[in-house]
Parts: C-alpha cells; sequence; structure tokens
C-alpha cells in the first residue's frame, strides 16, 4: 500500500511539474519538450512488446508512419478535427499491429527482429509507391498549422493517458501473461496462457501506442508526413531509446525518451562530439547504446532500482535516517 | 559420469542432434533445377532476358556475399548482425581512401581486406563478446549500436557527398550472341565466387577451419579438445567482416558511386536471401542470394504491376515473411527442434 502511495505521489508530483512547465519554456523548447512525449509514448509502446512480452521488434518506425499518414491524410483530405485523428490513429495502427503480430507470432529471437526490420524499410517505399495518397516523396501536410502550447499540452495529455492505460494493462492479468510468455513461452503456454493471443494483443497494444506517436511526430514536423522522416533511423532511435531506458520498466521511459528527443541538442552542445559537423548524433547514440548495454545492461531503470535498495540497505544498517547523517 | 551425462551437463543434450547439412530435400533440388531451365530457356529466347539475367546473378553474388556473412556469424554464435552493411559500407570507405592516397584499386582491395579482418575481430572481442551470453536482444541491441557509429563516423570523416572510385574492371562490354554483359557484371560474378572458393576450401581443408567449424557446432566439445572457442569465434567475424567487405566494394562499381546509404538496402536483401536459404546454411546463402538478385532483377522488367523501383525492397520483405511463415528453415535449413 505504501509503495503505490508513494508512486502515486511521484506520479503527481510529475504532472504538476508537467503542467506548470510550459510556462517556463519558450516556444522551440515547447516543441522539444512535446518530442519528449511523443518519444515517451513509443518507447512505453515498445517496452510492452519487447519489454514485457520479449519479442523484439525493429519495426516500430512503421506503425509511427502509419500512424502519422493517417493524421495527415484525415486531416488534408477530410478536414478531420486534429484531435479527432489520434484515436482514429491509435485504432488503425492496432489494426495494423495486430495483422502484423498474428504471422509475427510465429517468429521469435532474431527472425522476428529481422521480419520487423525488413517491415520498416519497406512501409516508407509504399508511401512512393501510392503516391495519390501520400504525396510521395514531397509528403502531406495537415490542414492548417498548430501552435507551440496546444502541441504541447495535447502531447503530454496523450502521453499521460497512455501511461495509464499501460499501467493498467501491465499490472493485472494481462501483463501477467506477457511476463510469462518472455520468461518461458513453454511454462506460459502449459499454465494455459494463449502465446498467439497474447502475443498478438502485446503487438497490437503497442503498434496503437507507436501510430499515436507518429501522429504526434507529424504534427511536431510542422504537420508534414514525409517518407524520409520515418526512415529505419526512427524504428532504431525507438529501440535505443528503449534499451537505454531499461526494458520491461516503466521508470526509465521518461529518460529514453529525453535521451533520443535531445540527441541532436545533446550532440550540439557536448563536449567533443560538438566539435563533429555531421555524424556527431548518430556516434553519440551509438556510443551510448553501446556503453549502457556493457555496463549498465538494465537501463536506468535497473540503475535507480539499484539505487533505490543501496538507500534502503544503508537506512537499516545504520538504524537511522539518512538525512540525519548529515 | 557417462561421457553423455557429462555431455548433458555441459549443455548439449544429445549427440549428433545439432548435425548441420547443407543437403537440401528432393522438392528444393526440383525447385531449382526448374529454375535454371526457365532461365536458360528465356535467355536462348529473349536477348534482354539473358542480360537481365546476367546482371542479375551480379547483383545477387553481391547479396551472397553480404548474405553469407550474416550467416558465418549466425552459424557461430546464433546472433545476426545489423551492423554487417555498415561494417562493408566503412570498409569500402576505407578502399576507397587508399585509392585517393594513389594505390590501384586491387592493391587497396585486399589492404582493405586485411584491416576489415583486424577489425571484425575487434569488434566481437570488444562489444560483442561480453554481451552474448545475456540475450538475443542484447546482442542485438548492441549491433544496432555499431551500425549507428560506423555510420556516424563515416559521415564525419568523409561526408555524406558521394564519392566515386576507378572503375576496377575497366567499362568495356563483351557480345556474345547478341547479348550485351559489361565487364563489370562480370567481374563482380568472378570475385564473388572465387571468394566464396577459397571460403569453402579454407573451412575445408585446413586445421584452422576444422577449428573454427568445432566451435560454431560444439563449442562445449570444442573446448574440451583444446580449441581456443573464444578466438574461433572472433576469427568468424573476422571472416565475416572481410566478406562484407568484398560485398561493399563490389556494390561501389554497380551503383557508380559510394555513399554512407549504399549497403542498407542491400543488407536487407541479404537478410532475405539468408533467412530464404535457412540461415544456417553457407550454400543456401549463396544460391538464394543469386536467385533474389535474378528474381528481383527479372521482376523490374516483366514484373507488371510489381515493377516498380519503389516496390524492391517491399518484395523483398514479403519474400523474407513468406519463407518465415511457410518454412521457416528455408530451402536449405533444417527444421530447428527445441527440447522442453
Amino acid at each position: 500500500m505504501r509503495a503505490i502511495l508513494g508512486r502515486l505521489a511521484i506520479c503527481a508530483a510529475a504532472a504538476v511539474v508537467l503542467a506548470l512547465l510550459p510556462f517556463t519554456l519558450s516556444g522551440l523548447n515547447q516543441v522539444l519538450a512535446a518530442r519528449v512525449a511523443l518519444y515517451f509514448i513509443a518507447i512505453l509502446g515498445l517496452n510492452i512488446v519487447t519489454g514485457y512480452t520479449g519479442q523484439i521488434s525493429i519495426g516500430h518506425g512503421a506503425f509511427m508512419a502509419i500512424g502519422g499518414y493517417t493524421t495527415a491524410i484525415m486531416s488534408a483530405d477530410h478536414h478531420t478535427n486534429l484531435i479527432a485523428t489520434l484515436p482514429l490513429s491509435f485504432a488503425i495502427a492496432f489494426g495494423c499491429g495486430v495483422v502484423v503480430g498474428l504471422p509475427a507470432s510465429r517468429l521469435s529471437g532474431v527472425y522476428l527482429a529481422l521480419a520487423t526490420l525488413a517491415l520498416a524499410v519497406s512501409i516508407p517505399q509504399l508511401t512512393l509507391k501510392f503516391s495519390h495518397f501520400t504525396g510521395a516523396r514531397n509528403g502531406i501536410s495537415v490542414d492548417g498549422t498548430v501552435g507551440y502550447l496546444w502541441l504541447y499540452g495535447v502531447s503530454w495529455a496523450c502521453a499521460a493517458i497512455l501511461f495509464v492505460v499501460a499501467w493498467l494493462v501491465l499490472r493485472g492479468r494481462t501483463g501477467r501473461a506477457f511476463r510469462a510468455v518472455r520468461d518461458s513461452e513453454v511454462a506460459a503456454a502449459s499454465s494455459g496462457v494463449s502465446l498467439v493471443l497474447y502475443k498478438t494483443l502485446a503487438f497490437g497494444i503497442s503498434a496503437a501506442f507507436a501510430g499515436v506517436a507518429g501522429s504526434l511526430f507529424v504534427l511536431a514536423t510542422n504537420g508534414y508526413a514525409q517518407p524520409d522522416e520515418f526512415s529505419i533511423f526512427l524504428s532504431l532511435y525507438i529501440l535505443i531509446g528503449a534499451a537505454v531506458a531499461g526494458l520491461g520498466s516503466l521508470w526509465g521511459v521518461m529518460g529514453g525518451a529525453a535521451f533520443v528527443a535531445l540527441l541532436p541538442n545533446i550532440s550540439q552542445s557536448a563536449p567533443l562530439i560538438r566539435s563533429i559537423p555531421v555524424g556527431g548524433q548518430d556516434i553519440a547514440a551509438g556510443l551510448v547504446v553501446v556503453l549502457v548495454m556493457l555496463l549498465l545492461p538494465t537501463g536506468l531503470a535497473g540503475l535507480l532500482q539499484r539505487m533505490a535498495l543501496a538507500a534502503s540497505a544503508l537506512r537499516r544498517r545504520s538504524g537511522i535516517p539518512t538525512a540525519e547523517r548529515g | 559420469m557417462s561421457v553423455y551425462e557429462l555431455f548433458g551437463r555441459l549443455g548439449i543434450r544429445d549427440l549428433g542432434a545439432r548435425r548441420i547439412s547443407t543437403g537440401a530435400s528432393v522438392p528444393v533440388l526440383a525447385l531449382l533445377v526448374a529454375g535454371a531451365v526457365f532461365l536458360a530457356v528465356g535467355s536462348l529466347m529473349s536477348s534482354t532476358f539473358a542480360e537481365l539475367t546476367v546482371s542479375g546473378v551480379a547483383q545477387g553474388s553481391v547479396f551472397a556475399s553480404l548474405a553469407l556473412a550474416l550467416v558465418l556469424i549466425y552459424r557461430a554464435t546464433e546472433v545476426v548482425n545489423f551492423a554487417q552493411g555498415e561494417m562493408a559500407m566503412g570498409t569500402t570507405y576505407i578502399a576507397y581512401q587508399f585509392t585517393v592516397w594513389g594505390l590501384s584499386y586491387w592493391a587497396a582491395f585486399f589492404a582493405t581486406l586485411a584491416i576489415a579482418f583486424v577489425a571484425g575481430v575487434a569488434v566481437q572481442q570488444l562489444v560483442i563478446r561480453p554481451v552474448q551470453r545475456k540475450s538475443v536482444l542484447a546482442v542485438v541491441i548492441v549491433t544496432i549500436g555499431l551500425l549507428s557509429l560506423i555510420d556516424g563516423v563515416v559521415l564525419w570523416i568523409w561526408g555524406g557527398d558521394p564519392k566515386f572510385m576507378p572503375a576496377p574492371f575497366g567499362n568495356s562490354v563483351y557480345h556474345v550472341g547478341g547479348v550485351t554483359m559489361s565487364l563489370t557484371d562480370l567481374g563482380t560474378i568472378a570475385v564473388s565466387i572465387a571468394t566464396v572458393v577459397v571460403l569453402w576450401l579454407f573451412f575445408q581443408f585446413t586445421k584452422l577451419g576444422l577449428a573454427m567449424r568445432a566451435s560454431a557446432l560444439r563449442p562445449a566439445a570444442a573446448r574440451l579438445v583444446g580449441v581456443r572457442v573464444n578466438w574461433m569465434l572472433a576469427l568468424g567475424w573476422g571472416f565475416a567482416a572481410a566478406l562484407g567487405a568484398v560485398s561493399g566494394l563490389l556494390t561501389e562499381p554497380n551503383q557508380f558511386v559510394l555513399s554512407p546509404t549504399m549497403m542498407q538496402p542491400i543488407l536487407i536483401y541479404a537478410f532475405a536471401a539468408a533467412v530464404l536459404g535457412g540461415l544456417e546454411s553457407p550454400v543456401g546463402a549463396v544460391i538464394s542470394g543469386i536467385a533474389l538478385g535474378v528474381f528481383l532483377n527479372l521482376l523490374g522488367q516483366y514484373g507488371g504491376y510489381l515493377k516498380d523501383s519503389a516496390l524492391r525492397l517491399p518484395v523483398a520483405f514479403a519474400v523474407l515473411l513468406l519463407v518465415l511463415l511457410v518454412k521457416p528453415s528455408g530451402l536449405f535449413g533444417r527444421a530447428a527442434v527445441r527440447k522442453v
């Protein structure tokens, strides 16, 4: 009970900070913060399928593209309200996720990784083929423009809603089934957990999250959906973010999202990396992910957990609260 | 404790269960023969078809070298190296730098192979080995990190502008009975075949090759007879990197330019070829790579609705997915048998 209260307190504090934050930020930084939110959603989604259910996906950029193009096409061709396109992206990406997840439930390990990678590479090509819908290389623009503050508010509202959704899905029976599939497919199947059902479900949910993230991604890139924006590197960055955050835990996701969203800014201001004119961002991302996997394989979430354990062990050993020891 | 118990404790459940054979089944052989007959008849009937077949074999042999590199690593360590394409791209840039410094193309070629080999060994020892035991996911993520890192380093050193190298085979063309073949295509095929044959001879007839095969198939047993398994796996990465370098160096004359993104589609084709061949079978990877190259080239001409070049990658993806769903063991692989 105390643990749950503590977590609620952390969430409430985060909500207050996020609600007050935009008033201290400039317009461009509000967009940057909105980008953190959309990567938060995408990494959260990837974490459900990869971290909790153990199915490697390198193809979540494809679902982001599906969501993004849904928003752009609905807004440009049908003048749908932008907020109304978000649930639609969720639903369409969920459908696509189920369609991909159903055959994918027969695959595992590297085979699934290969199939999803090929998916991520194929989707931008398909937008070139069906150019009368998607505007080919030039892309397609949403109807009207969005304000910075609007973008910030909508992005973080979606992030908050989807965080609660993820928490509700993962804490109960479904989440237990996901973890059982991850830890041992044989044991899960013998206990009556349907592998096909839960793998497909995990894929669908995580694709739906990626779809919403994709819609916000389009809104955050001046309202343009372009094939080049959804390149394979988008998928790779989401996976890198999830690895940095720590797979199989919800608490590090914010760190992973901030890392991915702020990477261009970090690589422009960090010492050494800053002096590299082009490619610095790729070098920084590559170095960080390799180092994290070598030194901190459980990511930020694992680091937080270890710090919490160490702190409580210290308190217990000394018998007095750490603060009083100075 | 009997020998069998000992093997059991070492993780080898049943002796001989993981025999890797390259023997294809009868339907697969029939399919290959039918494909070859189709290509031969088509080539005799139309010179365009023949030209497309030859250039398709040339492209396919590039896929085949990279697919073979993937298979070498998969057999040794059961992981797929997602950085294989970028490693190939990076080493091709090194060759480019050598030619800028005044080396001839072929001197640069062999120097680059040596560098690629050392780099492959170093990568395995420094970053792959520490995470190898953790999980497939950890290795996948590390290779993706490497992908990004190599991409960034190449952009940093050489920039994103396309670069040009001297043509290794000249620009001449041959005419054989109305069929025009470029020397570049023929040279590409010859170099790939030569590389594969040299590699096969090495694995089949040298003691080191035997030790490497043993380490890949039965690491515990190999260790028992005194093979230094970890070094053998590192050498495997070295050979794979060198093979990848060959594919990168052969991609450049085919595309006429060198760019940081040049190997990304090739890597997808190589993945499709490796999976089609069964991911464990070197012969399968080579045959599937060539078949895929010819198939995509012919599709580009005769594919009707599918001949749009934007659909080349989606078609390769469809092939990959179809194989995984219908026959996950590929054309030449063995069905995976899991013991519960």
